[in-house]
């Protein structure tokens, strides 16, 4: 005999896609993108035309390597939550959405690795 | 455990219609450009991953990588980016009003949606204008 409640049985086996959490994400990082990313657009413009001397020491300089850091951080968690719901949109095929969900994982994490590595090399430079 | 997925594999599902049943409504095109702005900043990301890079490997490969970004081409995908970045920052203020629950009436969603547009273009001309301006 199941003495367990419904409830118990249905705990854990919904739509198993994390419910509220991948919105919430979404809205936090998006906040945080909203002002990185004008940081983003204010110092991309004004290092335009500027020469390697003057962007490399830009980067390195410690409110600029840490804002521009904490953007790539949250533009990964960001973009990879976006496309994953392209991908689950688009894709119908199980097998082939799990490997492009894997693509999707590593490209985010790549890319935040590179970026991060070179605004840490050249911090510390 | 439902037909469609043993007769005929999960292809075979009924679809809901398609973007080209119906007609474009200003809200329906910022919806989609929306997601299509989101899906080039994604793959956009590479760019500034690459110009940091070269920044960090030293200044004659950063030499190079920015003279590709400086060529007519390269700066051409860069005004793209900027636009794809700020079009998808107004669409994301747009969704922030829509998830207080205000704003969803149709004349308020049409008035929102034509201004994201007119706001992303013009503020992309201008960082243009500041940056040629600077630089």
């Amino acid at each position: 005999m199941n003495m367990r409640t419904p409830l118990k049985n249905a705990r854990r086996l919904g739509s198993a896609k994390e419910g509220a959490d991948h919105f919430w994400m979404q809205r936090v990082t998006a906040v945080a993108n909203l002002f990185l990313g004008l940081f983003l657009v204010w110092l991309i413009a004004s290092l335009a035309g500027a020469d390697y001397t003057t962007v490399s020491s830009t980067l390195a300089n410690p409110i600029v390597a840490i804002l521009l850091m904490l953007l790539i951080v949250s533009a990964a968690i960001h973009m990879r939550l976006g496309m994953q719901v392209i991908i689950e949109d688009y894709i119908t095929g199980e097998g082939t959405k799990i490997v492009f969900l894997l693509l999707n994982n590593f490209f985010a994490i790549l890319v935040a690795a590179a970026s991060v590595w070179a605004i840490l090399k050249l911090s510390f430079a | 455990m439902s037909d469609a997925r043993t007769a005929h594999g999960t292809d075979n599902r009924p679809l809901s219609p398609h973007l080209q049943v119906y007609r474009p409504l200003i809200n329906m095109v910022m919806s989609i450009l929306h997601r299509m702005t989101g899906a080039a900043l994604y793959f956009g990301s590479l760019l500034l991953a690459w110009w940091l890079v070269a920044a960090a490997i030293g200044p004659e490969y950063f030499e190079f990588v920015n003279s590709i970004f400086g060529s007519l081409l390269g700066k051409i995908v860069l005004f793209g980016f900027t636009w794809a970045l700020l079009h998808h920052m107004m669409g994301g203020i747009r969704h922030f009003i829509w998830d207080t629950g205000r704003g969803l009436d149709i004349a308020t969603v049409k008035s929102l949606s034509i201004m994201s547009g007119v706001v992303s273009v013009a503020a992309t001309l201008l960082v243009w204008a500041i940056a040629m301006a600077a630089g």
